[in-house]
This record gives structure tokens, C-alpha cells and sequence, in this order.
């Protein structure tokens, strides 16, 4: 799957940042359908990760006859083993999605070091970090998660390590992208002027204007993460002991679920897995909308049209810059 | 010129980088094949044997230098070890059975695919807030949002377990004799429709999304404008002014994206027990077989530095702007 890619895309007015709150984030989500939609799935989810193996009780107890469709009894049925699905699955949430996002934050983390980093350095240093993102970025990442994870010892922190590993570069590039434009504003080149240090002026100055950003991107990678974890747990990579959603699968498929039709092994978690992407998508797309002052002023040109009862037009009007 | 010279440069160096990766796993992580293979054969080795294991997968006492060099120079010569797995089969052989099958299931998905999303995207951003735009979208990132392999169950279990449309698994059937003749390349493509299939639904998205939203932002744009004003069809408008910039973009994406389409490919291969390198590759991962894991990654990586070359030169035939810096 091709990464949305909008380089540069949620650059927006200096200092409309500095106030950004929790709140504000809040009410720019209800404000948009599409997000809030997003939020309420993941709420949804997150609510199962934190409640649902407190009342679904030992997921790993043989309850039942292996194999047996969903019943009253099971509501998802038993899998090859015997344990109950639904268990299983709701159980599996908690620490598919805590390595998920956790892998999310720290991808983002590293890459945002780099990316800064070369952006606001230029020159050898921006040659030779920009050079080495980019061959990470062309090496194709899950043949390498896997050579790697098999080395190591097996576990769960084993399998985020390795995608922490092979997941930063795409961030490092559009962070690079955005530092570069931000690099060029006057009120960085103040900082410059006043003497402020390096640090400070990434710390203070460049990194709060990327806040959209760096939420847009911790958004995309845990998508990428969740993915990738499941992956590579259903190869048997992870933890094949501890129940997350990829050794779920990998259980399934190991007692062989596929060949005797036992669809109810295999749906409820890939259905989780898809949601969970579905709804950070829904989300970031919705931030996109808010932050994107070019999709803004679309929305608001289409309303002012409709209302004055003409139709609405292709072209998309242009935002001036300065 | 120079610019192809100079992307062949930089791929030259990221495939090194990969070499030197693959040189440096077995020497720095704690596992290692002698010791997996020595443990496979559960006390019919006497210890002594270890040395000589090591020293046939390369772990020699040499210093660390001297050992690269050798590694290179076996590369070099299509050397990649020996397999555990298959002791003491050479890792290149094995290996070279499943790429055909690989690189035509991953190959063919990502063309058509690109091919596909692109044309959608330019038919949502000319009839915008039509129905191919606004309903196909959320559809496919939802399709999108699913892990390749599990589309793949899906599949296998709807329209092969159940329907009986599609043959459960393999390449080709027992039925048909391998080579140039009609009966056996039908036989090949009736194996390979949901393996391409699966991966093409969810990755389709993903082009016609960038696709549209660049489409939207050129066909807005003066020369396109000026175009129409002109009075030219608009078949021409829409392909020869606008979506050929609009291209730009999702080519220099397209190369990127190969790499995550043939890992996520590996693993429909598994499910579809299709012969190719996924199927070799979970082979390895179960049976603790390194050399034949680090050869995988080797071929895979070369093969997409390989495909992201062609796609540079590509971009040189779509946009005249890089052909006149050079």
C-alpha cells in the first residue's frame, strides 16, 4: 500500500500553534464527521483494550470442543485448541495496540531527530542523513523485520524494536521536507539573528509549528506499526505465547483453520486490525481538513456557492501564502 | 544521462548498505545458523562438528575484514551460503525455484493496481463529488486497512473453499504440462487471480487517492484552464494536459511502494501455498534458517533497488524538466 504522501501539506500560520491545547484538538474533532467517527471507533477499541480481559475472563481455559462454530455459548466459536474466540480477541487488543501505538511514538521520535536535524543543519550533515533515509527507505522493510527478528531472541519487545528499526525513514523525509520550509521563515531567522542556540530554536521555534504534523504522522505509523506487528507475529516472530492478534492468526493458521473452512478463527481479528487502520485514517484525514488550509477554504468557497444558489465549482480557489 | 547515472549510483550504494547489513546480522545478533543446525540434529554431531559448521557458513576466526571481503567476493559470485533447512543445498538454488513466481504475482498486482487507482483517481477528480468519488474512497481504505494476508484467508475461504471458483493453492495443477502451451498458461493465471487479486484490492486506494488529489490541484491550475478554453476535447484535456503532471507524484511513489507490495506479497504467498519466495521464506523462518532468510532479503532488495531504477528512468520520459537539467 502506497503511504499517503503530502510533503509540506499541513504547513500552517505560525503562530495559531503556541495556544493548541487538548481542548482545541478535542473541538477540532468534533467539529469535522469524518474524524469524529475515527475517535469514536478508536475510544471504542481503546475502552476493550483497557475493560474487556477484565470481563471475558482466561482466554487461554480450554472451554469447549476445538473448532466449533459460533454458538450461544461461544459467540465467536472455539478455536483449534479449543479456547474461545471472542476471549482470544478481546484479550489480544490490549497488547496489539499498546506495541502498536508505542511504535507509532518512538518511529516518529526517531525520525523527527533525523529529519530535523538535517533540515535545519543542511549541508554535509543534511547529505549524509538524507542519504542514509533514503536507502532505508528503498530497502524493502518487512524481508529485512524478518532476517533481523529471527535473530534475535523471540518477544514482543524484540518485534517493536525491529520495527522502530526498519519504520523511522519515511518520517525522517517528510519532517526533512517541513524543517526545510519552516528553515526559510523570518521568524526562525530572527531566532538565528538573537543568538538563540540551535537547541532552543528546534525545540522552541520549529518543532511546535509541526504539530499537526508530527500528530498526522504518529497517526500514519501506527497504522504502519499495527500492520507490520501482526505480520510478523502471524510468521511466528513475536511472542507465539503471549495473545496479541497476530499469533491469534498464527495459531489459526497453524491448526490449519484454513483447509477445514473455520472462518471464525481468522475474521473477528482481521476485522479488528481493519478498523483500528480504518479509524486512525478516518481521523487523520479529518485533521488533514482542519489544519489543510487549502481543503479549508475549498469547504467554505462550496458553502458560500450553494448558498447563493450556484453550482459548485471544479476549480479550487487559491490560498495566498505570506 | 547523468541523472540515471546518478540514481544508479545512489541504488549501487543502497544495495552495498543491504550486503553489509546482511554481513553484519549473523556477527552481531546472538543466534547463528551453525549453532540452529547443530541443534537440529539433536546430538548426532559430535562438537567437533561445530567448528567445521561455522566455517562452511562463513563464521570463521578470521579478522572481521578479511571475513568481509570473502563474503563480498562470494556475492559477487551469486555465492549466498548454504541452507540449513536443506543442508547442505547452496542458498541460490533453492532460492532461485520460487523468485519467477514472486516477482510475477508482486509484479504483475503492482501494475495493475497503479494502473487501475491511477485511472480512478483521474475519473473522481474530473466528475468530482460523483459517485466514484465519493463512494470508493472509504471503501478502499477500509479494504486498505486490512493486512494483505488476512484478504488473502478471505478469499481462499469465499471463492476457493466455498464456491469453488479458484483452486485452492499452488501455481499450477498437476494436470498440466509446464511449459509454453495454452492449457498451462490458463492453468497459471487461474492460480494466480486471487493472490493478484487480494493484494490489487488493497492497494488500489492508495494510488487513486494521490492520484485524485493531484489531478485536483492541477486541473485547477492556468495552463488547463487555458486548454479548455481553447475548446480542446475534453478526453485530451484531461489526459494529455492534465494527468500526465499528475502522474509525477504517484510515479516517484511507485518505487517506494514496490518494496512494501512484495513483503506484503510474501505473505499472501503463504496462505495461497503459492511456491515462490514467501513460502520459502516462512520455511526458513520456522526451520531457524538464517543463510536462506539473508538470501531472500538479499534477491528482494536487489530486485526492487533493480524495478526503482526502471521507474527513475520512467519519470526522465514523463517529465522533460529533469532531461533538460541534465
Amino acid at each position: 500500500m502506497a503511504r499517503p504522501a503530502h510533503p509540506g501539506g499541513l504547513l500552517s500560520a505560525p503562530s495559531s500553534h503556541r495556544s493548541t491545547g487538548a481542548r482545541a484538538w478535542l473541538e477540532a474533532i468534533l467539529r469535522d464527521r469524518k474524524a469524529t467517527a475515527g475517535a469514536l471507533l478508536l475510544a471504542f477499541f481503546a475502552a476493550v483494550a483497557v475493560t474487556g480481559p477484565l470481563l471475558v475472563g482466561d482466554a487461554r481455559a480450554l472451554v469447549a470442543v476445538p473448532l466449533q462454530p459460533p454458538s450461544m455459548a461461544h459467540w465467536l466459536g472455539t478455536t483449534g485448541q479449543g479456547q474461545d474466540v471472542l476471549a482470544q480477541t478481546v484479550v489480544g487488543t490490549r497488547v496489539s495496540l499498546l506495541v502498536g501505538f508505542s511504535v507509532g511514538v518512538v518511529v516518529v521520535f526517531v525520525g523527527s531527530l533525523v529529519g530535523v536535524a538535517a533540515g535545519y543543519f543542511g549541508g554535509r550533515v543534511d547529505g549524509l542523513l538524507s542519504l542514509l533515509f533514503n536507502v532505508f527507505l528503498v530497502i524493502p522493510g518487512l524481508p529485512l523485520a524478518i532476517v533481523m527478528a529471527a535473530y534475535l531472541p523471540s518477544g514482543t519487545l524484540t518485534v517493536a524494536a525491529v520495527l522502530v528499526f526498519t519504520g523511522w525513514a519515511w518520517n525522517a523525509r517528510v519532517v526533512r521536507a517541513q524543517t526545510l520550509a519552516l528553515r526559510r521563515r523570518d521568524f526562525v531567522a530572527a531566532a538565528v539573528v538573537s543568538g538563540e542556540s540551535s537547541l532552543r530554536i528546534i525545540t522552541r521555534e520549529i518543532l511546535p509549528n509541526m504539530t499537526s504534523l508530527l500528530v498526522a504522522q504518529v497517526i500514519g505509523s501506527s497504522v504502519y506499526a499495527i500492520g507490520a506487528l501482526v505480520g510478523l507475529e502471524f510468521l511466528g516472530l513475536g511472542d507465539v505465547s503471549a495473545i496479541t492478534w497476530g499469533t491469534n492468526l498464527y495459531w489459526a493458521s497453524n491448526d490449519s483453520a484454513l483447509l477445514t473452512g473455520a472462518w471464525w478463527t481468522y475474521v473477528p481479528t482481521g476485522l479488528c486490525v481493519a478498523f483500528v487502520g480504518f479509524g486512525l485514517v478516518m481521523l487523520n484525514s479529518g485533521f488533514d481538513e482542519i489544519t489543510n488550509p487549502r481543503l479549508q477554504m475549498e469547504r467554505a468557497w462550496r458553502a458560500h456557492l450553494q448558498a447563493a444558489g450556484q453550482p459548485a465549482s471544479r476549480s479550487t480557489p487559491v490560498v495566498g501564502h505570506g | 544521462m547523468r541523472f540515471v547515472l546518478r540514481r544508479l549510483g545512489f541504488y549501487l550504494l543502497a544495495a552495498w548498505a543491504a550486503l553489509t547489513l546482511n554481513f553484519l546480522l549473523p556477527r552481531l545478533m546472538p543466534g547463528d545458523p551453525a549453532t540452529a543446525l547443530f541443534a537440529r540434529f539433536r546430538g548426532q554431531l559430535r562438537p567437533e562438528a561445530m567448528q567445521a559448521l561455522r566455517e562452511a557458513f562463513g563464521l570463521t576466526s578470521q579478522p572481521l575484514v578479511a571475513q568481509y571481503f570473502t563474503y563480498l567476493r562470494h556475492v559477487l559470485r551469486g555465492d549466498l551460503g548454504v541452507s540449513v533447512a536443506y543442508f547442505p543445498s547452496p542458498v541460490s538454488s533453492i532460492i532461485g525455484t520460487g523468485l519467477v513466481w514472486t516477482l510475477f504475482v508482486a509484479g504483475t498486482a503492482v501494475i495493475v493496481s497503479f494502473a487501475v487507482g491511477t485511472l480512478l483517481g483521474v475519473a473522481a477528480a474530473w466528475w468530482r463529488h460523483g459517485w466514484i468519488d465519493t463512494l470508493l474512497p472509504p471503501v478502499f481504505a477500509l479494504l486498505g486497512a486490512f493486512p494483505y494476508f488476512w484478504l488473502a484467508m478471505v478469499a481462499l475461504y469465499a471463492f476457493g473453499f466455498q464456491l469453488g471458483w479458484f483452486p485452492l493453492g499452488h501455481a499450477y495443477g498437476d494436470d498440466v504440462t509446464p511449459g509454453l502451451n495454452a492449457a498451462f498458461l490458463a492453468d497459471v493465471l487461474r492460480h494466480a487471480a486471487l493472490p493478484i487479486g487480494t493484494i490489487v484490492l488493497a492497494t488500489l486506494g492508495g494510488w487513486m487517492l494521490s492520484m485524485r488529489n493531484t489531478m485536483v490541484a492541477v486541473l485547477g491550475s492556468d495552463y488547463v484552464n487555458l486548454a479548455r478554453a481553447k475548446g480542446l476535447p475534453p478526453s485530451r484535456v484531461v489526459l494529455r494536459y492534465a494527468a500526465r503532471n499528475a502522474l509525477l507524484p504517484s510515479v516517484t511513489g511507485f518505487g517506494m511502494a514496490l518494496g512494501f507490495v512484495l513483503g506484503g506479497s510474501l505473505l499472501t504467498e503463504i496462505i495461497f501455498s503459492y511456491p515462490g519466495e514467501g513460502y520459502l521464506l516462512v520455511q526458513a523462518v520456522h526451520g531457524q534458517d538464517y543463510p536462506l532468510m539473508q538470501g531472500i532479503f538479499l534477491i528482494i532488495t536487489i530486485a526492487v533497488l533493480g524495478a526503482n531504477w526502471l521507474v527513475d528512468i520512467a519519470y526522465l520520459w514523463l517529465d522533460p524538466r529533469t532531461r533538460e537539467v541534465s
